[in-house]
């Protein structure tokens, strides 16, 4: 895949109606990037996103894409991806779309791995309905639906994608451009399911997730001694919450898409002529 | 009576009851003899009773009759299960040898063969093959030569290697032997043979052939009874044209993974039944709002909840008509025989990519899970014709783009119908949400976007009203003062039903309907009927609501929802006590 394309011309003409200062702008921007660097251009590009503030994303950029229902958008991305090997499928949400409503889904996919790129803007909060808890928001958070703090502990999202066989696992910032850019774009090459959740915080609703937390408890695993392709490193990282990593976590190098498990190569798009006819031979087989 | 013969053979969930009843249709299709198989699971009594059924003639047979003529009982229970479908001079197959057969008693009149399945099985290599020691012995009652049990066996056995098929050509010589020399039994039946090289299938598996036909390339389906058998079929077939099937998490992601194929330009299909149809419903709001093309096939069992979920109803009409929340343009397709499983399937592609739309394409249970045969040129490929529709490339593009260059893929046309671009055409990128949209598939709410969207949405299904065939089948007296309607797998029983009728002297003018939405207009035929009575498998009468709703008259309802189909005998009784007003309440069978 070749082409010229420059970033902003996945940007559309709509103006992003996020609030001033949301994460979502810069983990956009990454996306756009990495899919310029990557050699697409909106002619083969298909974006799918959810529903939340990260489903508008959709609207905001310039390609083929499909705002579905909420959190099903990784079987929708499934589908575009197996039915045309020669689309890149990126695929949109948030905490909420793809750990709470969707996240039985997320887990298939992930064992599926089917070769997309997963984009989650993890806010730890649920910010289009107005502040509620998600499931990535910590243990006693208090929010309009939980006035004396949550009581559940936050689910991990990285761990299950670990535990459901992950190939490709990574966690970025939206305000380190460059460092979000870099691991999206590795997402996108690596021959599987690209997983990045991104710390993309949300300005109105999250006092503690904030982008000042962040700066100040994010360990770069760039700066550590740890080897992506380490399966054990990987999984001590990953369970490890007090930390907060960014960096691919885990990498499989050996990863064999489900496409080329199952052996899918055409654009299931295309219908040679006397098709139907090839199709007599299943009468016979009733005899 | 001679050329009409009905067969059963029953025995717990596990003896192998299925392919022993195939083996034994397929032979019967290979001697030039048409077959109609129906499956009993009775759910009223643990342990798991099966049987499998044939009815088979010279003729063609099309339903299911009050009689049993044939019966190997694998169990005791088997006999008791079928006692009010025994008559005179049924012959009942059984092997005394077993402990839990010892103390059957025939009933009176009725012709018990004793025949040690197991031992003569063990003799001929193994007692696996006790079945087919009995369908040995069943043909020589049947005075049906057991040489074209041969054929059958090798398809059922071939893949285990010649010694196995040898070892069960030999069990069932074994089994006809034994009637023909150790007992004195005497022949009532004798089955006629032709030169007619017929086909056996099921309804779902003229489904999953007419969608390979169609160009479906993507299928996505999560495992329920009774629409699993499309999926299984689909699977190791569709690959060499192409295509895929996933086996989803669940049904939202399968029909979800579905829609995202259609968007992406393949024919892509999902299937379920009742509950999968409850789980779907959000994303099929989505489907109708995006305008993807998307065909969803619903094999309808009895709701609801997860009801009965190996029995016949046609319980879902209103599910289909109404699911979903908002107001959603679907088209509705039942076809009402096994062939025309195939028809409408064929057809049910077409439309959804010509108006851009979701199809449901509903069988009842009885249609899916039951083998009929047909002329193999029933199932003409060369006939089948695809149409995707309006789909634009390369300058084409140029017609749809707006001012600014953006691709109007919700243009709102005249016809409803608006242009499609798959995703790889260049120029055209868009996108599209369930949102409110403009042309654009932009969100919006602005007032007259919003009825200028919903009104082109709808205005595809006025289009496909005027332009497409959706008219019904009919049957019997055009001039007759009962007109009977129906929809689904009824069509069968009522054709036959309509003979009965006629020799009590009642005429009857049938319509079958094919199409649920949307439907031929039948106020005409409504209004010059002195009776009208509708026959349905569900406890309302949902079709005859619509048929009251569209036509303004009052109808008679002939329901049924014991979990089994009509029979023809049953029909004819049932009609003829609608005319004279004298119908009770549908009362339990058995």
């Amino acid at each position: 895949m070749s082409s010229d394309a420059h970033f902003t011309d996945f940007k559309s003409d709509k103006q992003p109606t996020w609030c001033p200062g949301c994460g979502d702008f810069g983990t956009m921007n990454g996306m756009m990037k990495a899919l310029a660097e990557t050699g697409n251009d909106p002619d083969n590009t298909f974006v799918v996103a959810g529903i939340g503030c990260s489903g508008k994303i959709g609207t905001y950029m310039h390609s083929y894409a499909l705002h579905g229902v909420h959190g099903r958008a990784l079987p929708v991305g499934t589908g575009v991806k197996l039915a045309n090997p020669d689309l890149e499928v990126m695929v949109a949400g948030g905490d909420g779309d793809g750990y709470s409503i969707g996240v039985g889904h997320f887990i298939h996919a992930v064992r599926r791995n089917i070769d997309i790129t997963y984009v989650v803007m993890d806010n730890r909060i649920y910010g289009l309905t107005k502040g509620q808890a998600s499931p990535t928001s910590r243990q006693g958070f208090e929010t309009a639906t939980s006035p004396d703090g949550t009581v559940e502990p936050p689910v991990n999202p990285l761990a299950l994608a670990l535990a459901a066989g992950g190939t490709f696992i990574a966690q970025s910032f939206s305000s380190d451009s460059q460092r979000h850019t870099e691991l999206v774009k590795q997402a996108v090459e690596h021959d599987g399911f690209g997983f990045v959740n991104v710390f993309s915080p949300c300005v109105t609703f999250n006092d503690v997730d904030t982008y000042d937390y962040f700066r100040d408890a994010i360990v770069d695993l760039n700066e550590t001694d740890h080897d992506p392709g380490n399966y054990g490193s990987a999984r001590d990282k990953i369970m490890d919450p007090s930390t907060e990593h960014i960096g691919v976590l885990y990498q499989n190098e050996d990863s064999v898409p489900y496409r080329e498990r199952e052996g899918i190569d055409s654009n299931m798009a295309d219908i040679p002529e006397g098709a139907p006819e090839r199709a007599d031979r299943l009468v016979r087989e009733f005899y | 009576m001679e050329n009409d013969l009905n067969w059963a053979i029953g025995g717990e969930a596990g003896d192998g009851i299925d392919s022993t009843g195939k083996i034994f249709a397929r032979a019967l299709s290979r001697a030039g003899r048409h077959v109609f198989t129906s499956k009993d699971f009775a759910s009223r009594i643990r342990g798991g009773y099966t049987a499998y059924k044939v009815r088979t003639s010279v003729d063609r047979v099309e339903s299911v009759v009050d009689r049993l003529d044939i019966l190997i009982a694998l169990t005791e229970r088997t006999i008791d299960e079928n006692l009010d479908e025994l008559r005179a001079g049924s012959v009942i197959i059984y092997d005394s040898e077993q402990t839990t057969m010892a103390d059957v008693e025939v009933p009176e009149e009725m012709i018990g063969l004793e025949v040690p399945l197991n031992s003569l099985a063990e003799e001929a290599g193994g007692a696996i093959m006790r079945n087919v020691v009995a369908l040995g012995a069943a043909s020589e009652v049947a005075d049906f030569p057991v040489e074209y049990l041969d054929e059958a066996l090798v398809k059922r056995f071939g893949e285990k290697g010649e010694a196995i098929v040898a070892n069960n050509r030999e069990a069932a010589r074994m089994g006809r032997d034994f009637v023909r020399e150790e007992t004195d039994y005497s022949g009532q039946f004798s089955l006629e043979t032709s030169d007619e090289d017929y086909v056996l299938l099921n309804g779902d598996e003229a489904i999953g052939m007419a969608a390979i036909a169609a160009g479906c390339r993507f299928y996505a389906g999560y495992p329920i009874t009774p629409a699993t058998d499309i999926m299984e079929y689909l699977t190791g077939r569709i690959e060499a044209f192409g295509g895929a099937v996933v086996q989803a998490e669940d049904e939202l992601s399968a029909i979800n993974m579905a829609l995202g194929a259609a968007r992406a330009g393949a024919r892509a299909m999902t299937g379920t039944s009742g509950p999968g149809i409850d789980l779907m419903n959000e994303t099929f709001g989505l489907v109708a709002t995006s305008e993807t093309p998307l065909v969803i096939a619903n094999v309808m069992r009895s709701g609801p909840s997860t009801g009965m979920p190996t029995k016949q109803e046609q319980g879902d009409l209103n599910a289909m008509l109404y699911g979903g929340h908002g107001e959603i343009p679907r088209f509705v397709l039942a076809p009402t025989t096994i062939g025309e499983c195939f028809d409408r399937t064929v057809e049910a592609f077409n439309l959804a990519e010509q108006y851009q739309i979701p199809v449901y394409l509903t069988a009842d249970l009885a249609l899916a899970v039951t083998e009929q045969t047909y002329r193999p040129e029933r199932f003409d490929m060369e006939s089948v014709e695809i149409d995707r529709g309006k789909i634009v490339e390369g300058d084409e593009v140029d017609d749809w783009l707006d001012e600014k260059g953006r691709f109007k893929a919700h243009a709102a046309t005249e016809d409803g119908v608006s242009p499609r671009a798959l995703p790889g055409t260049p120029e055209a990128a868009h996108m599209t949400t369930g949102l409110e949209h403009d042309e654009l598939g932009r969100r919006t709410e602005e007032e007259d976007v919003r009825v200028e969207q919903v009104q082109k949405r709808q205005r595809k299904v006025d289009t496909a009203r005027d332009r497409e065939d959706f008219d019904y089948r009919e049957f019997g007296d055009s001039d007759a003062e009962t007109l009977v309607i129906s929809w689904g797998s009824n069509e069968g029983a009522m054709r036959e039903a309509l003979g009965m009728l006629d020799d009590r002297g009642i005429d009857v003018r049938f319509l079958s309907v094919p199409y649920i939405y949307p439907r031929p207009d039948l106020t005409d035929e409504v209004e010059s009927a002195e009776d009208v009575i509708v026959v349905e498998c569900n406890a309302t009468g949902q079709f005859a609501d619509l048929i009251e709703h569209d036509t303004l008259t009052r109808v008679e309802r002939v329901t049924k929802y014991t979990g089994v189909r009509f029979k023809a005998d049953e029909l004819a009784d049932e009609i003829e006590a609608a005319i004279a007003g004298e119908r009770a309440p549908p009362e339990v069978q058995r």
